[in-house]
């Protein structure tokens, strides 16, 4: 496979062909935020955060779904830059109901984290405080819809590596969420296998097991890792890309 | 006297919270005898002073802008205070008071006086004594300019105590770092 060459952030750094931005600066330990992005899973560029400056383009391209080119001239941080992904955890945190004090994910979760990385004092926006459901049907976990920041991770993992497909993406703009099957109740789910999946790769408190308060529902995510490799080359270890 | 009146006024105020910023600003344990005789507390709900004063150097408010009373304090607050900062999640974010936005006024009021209540379930219906609700419980500096966030639930005493002492030393206190958290 061919190798490029690309300057970020004035450093050199070469790269395989085919691989995006944001696994040559995770690989070169070059800070993005993500969100959205779970190594493991497809790659949808929803939430922007990892959004780059590549020069001769004149708009800001997310370094997760945009391959390296030959040449490439990219800048990860600048003060646009974090300006724009302060805006974009702001809009996040002012558009859901994300109460951290009375959180199941508090201190263990990734808007937060986020929240903390871009450094948002405080929120500008009016905060919408949405009228959103919670669905607690199921038996083993629950989905508040209130802390979900649509990232579609669980959609993702439930089609992608559990091969269910119970979670999908309903609605346009504000009335976008998260639904089951065709809007059902999650419990009433007939392809639902319980495995928890979409519940350990949520970001946020939104997906979480029943029986946990505050600051203890905590998310193992490197399962992932092994069942990827597995799948690709018969080995039951973590890969090691990031 | 004269060595008084040149210490830093500071005042607290407690608005729409539950008082949980200012109990860990008491847990400052020995470090308020410290505080004693660095600054002049002019106003404060541990304090009985009637009225907010004027030129105060420095107000800590705890908790959101939940009704009308909190809305005129917060204003009279901006007037006479030198730094506003908001102290604590309620006030920075809306936090727990704010939870109760997406539920209309009436359905609150009869949920705390009816419905919840053991005795008497019936609304009080001499309104005067009573703040009325704001459509909306919403963060301080939605309403009034702020000079630098206080966050946690509650924040901690190390965290009150390095607010106070930045400011003391004519800095305002910056959270972006170590202390920048919410929850």
């Amino acid at each position: 496979m061919a190798v490029k060459t690309l300057t970020i952030n004035g450093e050199q750094y070469s790269a395989q062909e085919g691989e995006s931005v944001l696994s040559v600066c995770r690989q070169n330990k070059i800070p993005i935020p993500t969100l959205c992005h779970l190594e493991g899973l497809s790659t949808v560029g929803a939430c922007r955060l990892c959004l780059v400056q590549i020069e001769g383009i004149p708009k800001l391209l997310p370094a997760c779904t945009t391959k390296v080119e030959e040449g490439m001239v990219i800048t990860t941080s600048n003060q646009k830059l974090d300006k724009y992904r302060r805006m974009i955890v702001a809009l996040l945190a002012s558009e859901g109901n994300h109460v951290c004090a009375v959180c199941v994910a508090n201190n263990h979760c990734e808007l937060q984290d986020l929240a903390y990385e871009v450094g948002l004092v405080r929120v500008r926006y009016p905060y919408l405080f949405p009228k959103k459901s919670l669905d607690a049907t199921h038996k083993e976990y629950v989905m508040d819809h209130n802390r979900c920041v649509l990232c579609t991770r669980c959609v993702r993992v439930c089609d992608e590596v559990e091969g269910a497909h119970v979670w999908d993406v309903a609605g346009r703009g504000i009335d976008c969420e998260i639904v089951t099957g065709l809007d059902y109740s999650w419990g009433s789910s007939q392809t639902c296998t319980e495995c928890g999946k979409c519940v350990m790769v949520c970001p946020t408190g939104a997906l979480f097991e029943k029986g946990v308060t505050v600051s203890e529902m905590e998310k193992k995510k490197d399962f992932l890792k092994y069942i990827i490799t597995a799948r690709q080359k018969r080995e039951w270890v973590a890969f090691t890309n990031e | 006297m004269s060595d008084t009146i040149q210490k830093p006024r500071v005042a607290t105020a407690w608005l729409g919270g539950c008082s949980g910023c200012h109990m860990s600003f008491l847990d400052l344990d020995e470090r308020l005898i410290e505080l004693a005789d660095k600054v002049q507390l002019v106003y404060s709900p541990i304090a009985d002073v009637k009225e907010f004063p004027k030129d105060v150097d420095v107000t800590l408010v705890e908790g959101a802008v939940t009704n009308d009373e909190n809305e005129e304090m917060a204003h009279i607050i901006r007037r006479r205070s030198k730094y506003v900062i908001s102290f604590g999640d309620c006030a920075t974010t809306g936090n727990v008071t704010a939870m109760r936005n997406r539920f209309g006024n009436a359905e609150l009021i009869d949920r705390a006086y009816k419905e919840l209540a053991d005795l008497c379930n019936s609304v009080p219906n001499d309104h005067t004594f009573l703040a009325s609700l704001r459509e909306q419980a919403i963060p301080l500096h939605h309403l009034i300019r702020v000079d630098a966030f206080l966050h946690g639930c509650p924040p901690t005493p190390d965290e009150i105590w390095f607010a106070i002492s930045e400011l003391l030393q004519g800095r305002i206190p910056v959270f972006k770092t170590q202390f920048l958290r919410y929850g």
